[in-house]
Parts: structure tokens; C-alpha cells; sequence
């Protein structure tokens, strides 16, 4: 299993660490692996010695951590407030809709995931929404809709 | 003729010959001056194209603006630099370009997406007649005006404002600590750490009457001589960057355009302290300004104003960035030393305050990103020209995160004792789409919503609160008349519900309870049993009484405000509350479950895609014969009026 090695890689960056590296390695963890596996959060707990409860109890906490790998495209959509006030809740509902998933769920495929994050800081620009690490600015659900569209199109294009 | 008064003025804390060996160490000559003008861009030897790549200005579409500008240059074999700078604050015209050529003022365009930057370059170097369209207008210096183009400081955006903070946000190269430099910058922490003692310094934070800018307002000064009194080891500076505050993105801003600022406050506050440890606590969804704030950590460390022993004083620095997982609650000081020290971020009961017993149980003190980018200003123009600005309780100014239904969404830091409407209507530009305004919303979940009565309110800690609301960290969003006071209510406490980190019961709970209430008022009643308009009516009696209690009960700072956003539109908008509930009308016609939809039988060609998309199979009709909707059916979800071609389907 190639997965526990890329923990193991993390790790090494935190030789002699204590409790207060809990995060950052549980950051570096997701950043390798896209999400917190069991093993990993095993392997963490025993690396720090402390309880896995612990590691669990720290990593449910904070919004950022997650359990299950996100899609090929990470559609990341923002609930500020400004966005609020400018219509971004059609925008998730839309994409929820046109996904066929909930916020926080990936599709099937493992193509699409949603992520709904409390503030990008664009409110500028509002509603503001990140696909692949690649902000929108000013989106509508319809704009919303042609750019899931286009990237699966994109997508059956390739596995053909 | 390079003119040098800054930085003579800014270093003389330093010994001539401190100051010579400085500035040959961070110019690499000798001659300095000349290098130091030169990094000011006051006589330029080629042009230069400025491009705003904040996240804001990436977002519009900066990405696309550089490429572009790097391929003008190419194809017309011209020599120019390219900068990345920070946001001038103006995100509603971004992308934004700016080009200053040799002898020439700087001069700004806006909209300035991809396809437009040839012809934008164009009308500056070959017509020399900057393109009028999308011009903003030019700066003060850098050479000759141009004719016929405004002064970019009359732009009614800018006009009202007074850029203390974000002086050279927007405008410098914010990975530069050279520029930095050349412009006056750490001129204000080698003078401290030279010529003043921890508690002169201090006693200057706290004469100039500075407040923490994170929202409940604490006197910074006094906060630092607490620290400074308490007896210890080790000490720990933090600086609170993570700005979770939906709607609010000043200190993003201001590290991305500004980093070292940040940090040169930082330093300060840890000398007079005497901490020898300094973290940034940092948004992890800020990619940007972490990795700006990394170089400055860098730089300046390699620069000798960070490490061990700097410039001979004695006095040791070193400069932690933690980045945040993602929890409101950890913008309260306690939940954040949690969090910094691996734990949950839970909020401990105050005192023992930080400044006493804080991170690892050492005395810290904590302060905003904007709080330690007043600092430098502070002590190289000293606490006396800080003072000056502001009102009677409320010295300095205030950056602001203008966002929502308004014109000219952007950065503004106004003076403290400017009103809410010049900010609003002059500096925004008013209402987008000629629409009334309904409310301003600041301070974020723990602020309240201001009515238009009340816009002409000073901005300063004392008179927000008489109306309900706060200062916050700045976030100030504006609501139109289709927004919903009771939708934004039940939006503000959707998010405390999901933020509360669940230590104390009545916030926990409550919260959840006040959810409920508000999505049973904001909810269709058909087919509503007795039983649940009689659990809705008992809640909307009891929401007033439930906010007393989690507001009174609750330990932290989060728990005491949570009430807030339902209290303040209760008390200004308690007539759109009533129309929810008396007259199941949203006068706004945000909450779409309390729409009634109907066919227009005039406009319906009977085309059936409305009737197939129905999920309760409430419309009925046939083909080619107008639709109607059975409204005991409907469940308002819109889906039908989404659909329709006809534009048939009406919502009252």
C-alpha cells in the first residue's frame, strides 16, 4: 500500500515533536493525502503518544480536516456573508443539483466534491466560488451550471 | 537629488554610523540614496506596469491581465518591469493596471481584463493619451501629470479616505523588503529598540490611544503593560490573522499588500513585551498572504531584524507562522492559544487573562493584524500625530471591508468619526441597480444590522454599541430591499450553530434552539399539523427570552454575542418579523418557501416542462392548454419558474 508511506514521509519532518505539532502535521497529512485516513490518524497518535481519541477529537473539530478523499474537482463554494446577501445559496443549490451530491459529499465517480467554506475573503467580488484552487468571481447559478458542465464534458471527452 | 528625508527621519533612532552600516547592508552599497530612490520609483529609468494581484484581483481576473501585459511587451520589443502588488482596495473595478512611465505620473486603469490590455498599453505608450473608458486616474508623484486625466486621490472611492494602514497597500511590491525599506520601513523598530526602554514603549502605544482593531476595542498600550508587568521566562507575542468573520477581508489585504508593516509591529509589541517568541495565527485559506508573510520572515530575517541579538541590542526574535484549521471560535484569544498549542480551539474562562498566564501558560498578549500595522506609524510619527486622528474615546482610523449591494464594493479605511453614510453612499457609490437600501450589516455574527435612521452614526467603539451593533474587525455589508432581515438573521445563526465549539449549553443548545424558531418562521405552513404551529408559536414567544439567557449565561465572547444578529433586526425590523408571521408574506421576497407561485395563463403555451419538473406533481394541465398550479400542493421550490421559457410563472 503506497498511502501510509506519504504519512510516514510527514512524519519524518517532525521528529522529537509534542502536542502542539498535532495540527500542523494533521495539515501536512491531508495536504499528502487529501483527507485523514484511520491509519494515518493511528500513526499520528502513536508518532505524538498521545491518544487516538485525541487525534480525532482535534481533527473533527476544525472545518478544514476531512475524512473521505475529495473529487477530481473540488468544487469549494463560499457562504460568507456578502456572498450570502448576493445569492450564493442558489449558487450551492444549483450545484448540488447538478452534481447530484450534497455539500461535503463526493460523487460517485470521484470526479466532484463539494465543499462549502465559511469565507474566502473575495467578498468584493461575491459570490465567489474556487474550483481546483481556481477562484470565480461575481457567479451565478447559471455560470455555476456551464462550469460544472464544461469540466465534464471535458472529463467524458478524455475517457473516451 | 534623490531625496532622503525619509529615511533620515524614519532611522534617526539609529547612530550615523548604525544608520551607514544598515542601509550598506540592506542596499549592497554605499550608495545607498540613490538605490533607495530608485526602489521608490521616484525618477524611473523604464516603465513600469503594476498589476493588482491580490486573491481579490486574481479572482477578477489578474492572471489573465499579466499574461497579457508580459505578451505586449514581447511582440512589441519593449522594456519594461512588471509588479505584482497588493489591492489598492477598489475590488469592484478589478482587475486593476497600472502603468508609470520615466517622467511620467503613475496612472491607473480598472477593468483591465486580458483582452483589453493591449489596447489600455497602447493608448500610454504609443498614443501617450491613457484610454478614457477605463481609466481611474494618477497618482500625486512620480513625475509629470498627465493632462486631461483625473487625480486618483479625487476619485470619489478614495476622496474620504485617509490611508494610514493601508498606505502603501496596493501601491509597493509587497515581496520587496528593499522597497520596504527605501520607504522608511523598520526605521521604527530599530528606533525602539535602540532608544527605548520596553515600558517607553508602551507608554507611547498607550498615548496615542490606539484600541485593538479585532473588535471589543481593549487599549492595546494598556494590554502590552500588563504583559510587561507580569514576571516570567518566557514571553509570547500572537498575532490574531485569523479572520473568520464571514464578510471580512481587511487583514488579508493587509498582509498580502503589506507583510513586513505586519511584522515590524510585531517586533515592536515583542520588545515591549520582552518576548522572545512571536506567532501568527493564520487562516489557512489565505494561501497568498501565508505565502507573502513567509518571504517577509525570510527576508527580514536574512536582513538581521529578526533572529538573535538584532543590531546589538540584545534583544532576540523568532517568528512563528501556525496556520488555522478552519473554527470562528478561534479568533477568541483563549480558543486561539488552544489551537496554537494543539488542542481543541475552546475557549478557557477569563481571568487569569493571557497577558498574566497565557500560551503554554506564559503571559502573551494577542493582537490584530491591523492593530500591529498601526504600530510602526505610531512610533516613527509619534503617538501625538496618531492621536490627532479620530474621536474623543476612538484615536486612529479604521479599515473596513465594504461589501454586499453596493456600487463600489472594495477597502476603505476611513477616519474614526466618519458616519456610515458617507461610507456607504459617498465612498460606495450607493445602491447597485438604483435599489433601496434596507440595512448595513457590521461586526460580523456578533455585530447587528443599522437601519437607515441610524446611518449617520459616527464610526468609533462607543456609538455602535448604542444601536446594538459593534465595531467588529471591520466587515461592513450592505443590504438592499430584497434582502430579508429575517433570512440574514437565520443566516447569522446557521453559522454561531455550526461554529459554536459546544463547551457551554446555553450557546450550544440555544443557538440550535433560535435556529429552529427562525426557519419555523421563514417555513411554509401548508399542510402544517397542529402541533408544529403551536411548537412555532411557542418558540417565537420564547425567542427574546432565549437570547437573554445565552447571552448572560454563556463564557466567551462568541456565546455572549451569538444573539445578537436576531436581536438587532428584532429591534430594527420587527415589521418584517410580524409579516412573517402574521401575514406569512416575506415582504422582501427572499424566503422563496413563503412564495406563492402562479401560472399566467395569458403567457403559458401549455409547453408541459414546468408539469414534468414538478416534484409534487402540483401543476396540472394538458398540452398546449395553459398550466395551473394547485397551491395546496406546492412546496415553493421554484423549480417550475426556473424552467419555464414563457416567463409564466409568477412568485408573489
Amino acid at each position: 500500500m503506497s498511502a501510509p508511506s506519504k504519512v510516514d514521509k510527514v512524519l519524518e519532518n517532525y521528529s522529537f515533536a509534542k502536542r502542539d505539532k498535532l495540527i500542523p502535521i494533521l495539515q501536512d497529512v491531508q495536504a499528502a493525502e487529501g483527507f485523514i485516513s484511520k491509519p494515518a490518524a493511528l500513526k499520528v497518535a502513536k508518532h505524538l503518544n498521545i491518544p487516538a481519541s485525541k487525534v480525532y477529537g482535534v481533527a473533527t473539530f476544525y472545518n478544514q480536516f476531512r475524512f473521505k478523499p475529495v473529487g477530481k474537482h473540488h468544487v469549494m463554494i463560499c457562504r460568507g456573508t456578502a456572498c450570502h446577501v448576493k445569492g450564493s445559496a442558489a449558487v450551492l443549490k444549483m450545484c448540488e443539483e447538478v452534481l447530484g451530491i450534497k455539500a461535503g459529499d463526493t460523487s460517485r465517480d470521484g470526479l466532484f466534491s463539494i465543499e462549502v467554506v465559511s469565507c474566502i475573503g473575495a467578498c468584493g467580488l461575491a459570490p465567489v466560488i474556487s474550483i481546483n484552487g481556481e477562484f470565480h468571481a461575481k457567479v451565478t447559478a447559471d455560470k455555476l451550471r456551464k462550469l460544472v458542465e464544461d469540466l465534464r464534458k471535458a472529463e467524458n471527452s478524455n475517457g473516451k | 537629488m534623490a531625496n532622503n528625508d525619509i529615511l533620515d527621519r524614519n532611522l534617526s533612532g539609529l547612530t550615523p554610523s548604525a544608520r551607514r552600516d544598515f542601509l550598506t547592508r540592506v542596499f549592497g552599497s554605499e550608495d545607498y540614496a540613490a538605490k533607495a530612490a530608485a526602489l521608490r520609483r521616484e525618477a524611473l529609468t523604464r516603465p513600469v506596469i503594476y498589476v493588482g494581484a491580490g486573491t481579490c484581483g486574481l479572482a477578477a481576473g489578474a492572471a489573465k491581465t499579466l499574461e497579457a501585459a508580459r505578451k505586449y511587451l514581447k511582440d512589441n520589443k519593449l522594456e519594461a518591469d512588471i509588479l505584482e502588488v497588493g489591492c489598492i482596495g477598489l475590488c469592484a473595478a478589478e482587475p486593476l493596471l497600472d502603468v508609470q512611465l520615466p517622467g511620467h505620473a503613475r496612472v491607473g486603469f480598472q477593468r483591465a481584463s486580458g483582452d483589453t490590455v493591449p489596447a489600455l498599453l497602447d493608448s500610454v505608450f504609443k498614443a501617450k493619451a491613457p484610454l478614457k473608458d477605463y481609466l481611474l486616474g494618477q497618482f500625486e508623484d512620480g513625475g509629470k501629470k498627465w493632462p486631461k486625466v483625473p487625480l486618483l486621490s479625487e476619485h470619489p472611492f478614495f476622496s474620504k479616505q485617509l490611508r494610514f494602514v493601508l498606505k502603501h497597500v496596493g501601491l509597493v511590491d509587497p515581496l520587496s523588503i528593499q522597497e520596504h525599506i527605501a520607504r522608511g520601513g523598520y526605521g521604527a523598530f530599530l528606533k525602539v529598540i535602540h532608544t527605548m526602554t520596553p515600558a517607553q514603549a508602551c507608554d507611547a502605544v498607550e498615548a496615542s490611544g490606539l484600541r485593538g482593531r479585532g473588535g471589543g476595542g481593549f487599549p492595546t498600550g494598556k494590554k502590552w503593560k500588563i504583559a510587561l508587568a507580569s514576571d516570567a521566562d518566557q514571553k509570547y507575542i500572537v498575532c490574531n490573522a485569523d479572520e473568520g468573520d464571514p464578510g471580512a477581508f481587511m487583514d488579508r489585504s493587509v498582509i498580502e499588500g503589506d507583510p513586513h508593516r505586519v511584522l515590524e509591529g510585531i517586533a515592536i509589541g515583542a520588545y515591549a513585551i520582552h518576548a522572545s517568541k512571536a506567532y501568527i495565527y493564520i487562516r489557512a485559506e489565505y494561501p497568498l498572504a501565508i505565502q507573502n508573510l513567509k518571504k517577509a520572515i525570510v527576508d527580514a530575517k536574512a536582513y538581521g531584524l529578526l533572529g538573535e541579538n538584532i543590531y546589538g541590542s540584545g534583544f532576540d526574535l523568532d517568528v512563528i507562522i501556525k496556520m488555522g484549521a478552519g473554527a470562528f471560535v478561534c479568533g477568541e484569544e483563549t480558543a486561539l492559544m488552544n489551537s496554537i498549542e494543539g488542542r481543541r480551539g475552546m475557549p478557557k474562562p477569563r481571568p487569569p487573562y493571557p497577558a498574566v498566564k497565557g500560551l503554554f501558560g506564559k503571559p502573551t498578549v494577542i493582537n490584530n493584524v491591523e492593530t500591529f500595522a498601526n504600530v510602526p506609524e505610531i512610533l516613527s510619527q509619534g503617538p501625538a500625530a496618531f492621536a490627532a486622528i479620530g474621536t474623543k474615546g476612538s484615536k486612529g482610523t479604521k479599515v473596513f471591508a465594504l461589501s454586499g449591494k453596493v456600487n463600489r464594493t472594495g477597502l476603505v479605511e476611513i477616519p474614526m468619526g466618519t458616519t456610515l453614510k458617507e461610507i456607504v453612499f459617498d465612498i460606495g457609490g450607493g445602491i447597485e441597480g438604483g435599489l433601496g437600501f434596507k440595512a448595513v450589516q457590521i461586526g460580523g455574527p456578533s455585530g447587528g444590522c443599522i437601519p437607515m435612521s441610524h446611518m449617520a452614526i459616527q464610526v468609533d467603539y462607543e456609538s455602535l454599541k448604542t444601536v446594538g451593533a459593534m465595531m467588529g474587525s471591520g466587515g461592513l455589508v450592505v443590504m438592499d430591499e430584497t434582502t430579508c432581515m429575517v433570512d440574514v438573521a437565520k443566516y447569522f445563526m446557521d453559522f454561531i450553530k455550526r461554529e459554536s465549539c459546544g463547551k457551554c449549553i446555553p450557546c450550544r443548545e440555544g443557538t440550535l434552539r433560535m435556529l429552529e424558531i427562525l426557519k419555523a418562521i421563514t417555513r411554509h405552513r401548508r399542510g402544517e399539523k397542529d402541533a408544529d404551529a403551536l411548537a412555532r408559536f411557542s418558540g417565537i414567544m420564547n425567542l427574546e427570552n432565549l437570547s437573554q439567557v445565552i447571552r448572560e449565561t454563556s463564557l466567551c465572547g462568541l456565546g455572549q454575542s451569538a444573539p445578537n444578529p436576531v436581536l438587532s433586526t428584532l429591534r430594527w425590523f420587527r415589521d418584517e418579523y410580524e409579516a412573517h408571521i402574521f401575514e406569512r408574506k416575506c415582504p422582501a421576497g427572499a424566503c422563496t418557501e413563503m412564495l406563492e407561485f402562479s401560472i399566467d395563463a395569458g403567457k403559458c403555451k401549455g409547453c408541459t416542462l414546468c408539469m414534468k419538473g414538478c416534484p409534487t406533481q402540483a401543476i396540472v394541465g394538458k398540452p398546449k392548454v395553459p398550466h395551473y398550479i394547485r397551491t395546496e400542493k406546492c412546496i415553493s421550490c421554484g423549480s417550475c419558474k426556473t424552467v419555464c421559457k414563457f416567463k409564466a410563472v409568477a412568485a408573489a
